[in-house]
């Protein structure tokens, strides 16, 4: 395995290039067990048209249906087949679930003319709930974290009625807001209920 | 092992590693793996301190720069992570499965003794046998890198002569959870 064990034992071995496929993470040699084959047949052959050659020509395709009878290998053939369609339809139904997914901007009120704005959703769009509060706070210079609801999620809270600025900079996708879309944001008003009085 | 792990739920605490422990890790290592301390000391300098996070099940990792680079469970022996391992392929003996049972590796699926034993896998010769409890790195036919690591559960003797159940349990294997955490 170790190409290099017999340089000296005094030197530091160096370590071992692997080539690991962008598309599903593996080493390239194991993407026909992955989940997204085609995908990964493609990169492979963008990055790489050597490699390429190596794992997909004829010839290794032949050499290795000769170590497995033709049954087992067609069965494998369809199942990493059907494998792939499912992995496909997982992501689709996750990628238009995640599109269907709201952010709520609560505005809730503290006390009278004082409020909090509270941020709810923006985790489904790979935003990172801890630098986005971080940048809120920064951008608006009031406190802001994260804090876990009611219901047990996550969710920003901000000091202040931002409401609307956080509204805009949604719309225009600041910095790491980006990709969020912005037909998914709602605004909801939250007040406390008052004893009565004034 | 790492089959389902989400570092928000399943780890409970992150701590710099006491010098003193850090001797010690470093010595058993040293003593566990197959390394040079000239090579140990280019995966992680001396100068370096570890980060060990904690997780469900007594699990800890050790991080190097929020980068994962070995495991334990209990206090039993180190695995590297596959990462690592594939960097450092000679610092684990290897066992090797045949083809049909990459697909159950990758499913993470404790490996059986025929799939060792058949013609695709191969076994270290009976002069250099594993006990069993020993790490090993798990190959494939045809493949260069190894697909996971896992521990043998009888020696390697006695999964030639009994051939039947689970040989190596595997402990991680390329695609887990740990496989997909880049960063902790």
């Amino acid at each position: 395995m170790a190409t290099n064990a017999e340089s000296a034992p005094v030197e530091a071995i160096p370590p071992k290039e692997v080539l690991y496929c962008q598309v599903c993470s593996f080493p390239v040699e194991y993407c026909e067990f992955g989940s997204s084959l085609t995908r990964c047949k493609e990169w492979l052959q963008k990055t790489d048209s050597q490699l390429y050659d190596k794992y997909y020509s004829e010839e290794a395709l032949q050499a290795k249906i000769g170590t497995l009878s033709l049954e087992a290998q067609e069965k494998l053939e369809k199942d990493t087949a059907k494998k792939e369609a499912k992995a496909e339809a997982k992501a689709e139904t996750a990628l238009k679930k995640k599109m269907a997914s709201q952010i709520t901007i609560k505005r809730i009120e503290r006390n009278k003319r004082k409020h909090v704005t509270a941020i709810h959703g923006l985790e489904n769009f790979d935003v990172d709930l801890k630098k986005a509060a971080k940048f809120f706070a920064q951008k608006f210079a009031t406190g802001a974290s994260v804090t876990k609801n009611p219901q047990g999620l996550d969710e920003i809270v901000v000091q202040g009625d931002v409401s609307g600025e956080i509204v805009e900079m949604i719309e225009d996708g600041v910095g790491l807001l980006k990709g969020v879309p912005k037909e998914n944001v709602v605004e909801v008003e939250e007040k406390t209920k008052k004893k009565g009085g004034d | 092992m790492f089959k389902k792990f989400q570092p928000s739920s399943d780890v409970s605490g992150q701590v710099s590693v006491k010098s003193s422990v850090q001797r010690a890790i470093r010595s058993s290592l040293l003593s566990q793996w197959k390394i040079t301390p000239e090579t140990l000391e280019q995966i992680w300098p001396k100068k370096e301190s570890l980060t060990l996070v904690k997780c469900r099940d007594h699990i800890s990792i050790y991080t190097l720069h929020g980068e994962p680079l070995f495991f334990q469970h209990f206090d039993g022996p180190f695995f590297p992570t596959l990462k690592l391992l594939h960097k450092y392929p000679f610092i684990l003996p290897t066992v090797r499965i045949d083809r049909g049972a990459i697909r159950f590796l990758l499913a993470g699926a404790h490996m059986m003794c025929p799939g060792l034993t058949s013609a695709g896998g191969y076994l270290p010769p009976a002069d250099a046998a594993l006990p069993e409890n020993t790490p090993v790195a798990i190959h494939a036919e045809g493949k260069e890198h190894a697909a996971g690591i896992g521990l043998t559960k009888m020696s390697t003797e006695d999964i030639k002569k009994v051939n039947k159940g689970v040989g190596v349990e595997t402990v991680t294997y390329l695609g887990d959870d740990l496989w997909k955490l880049q960063q902790l």
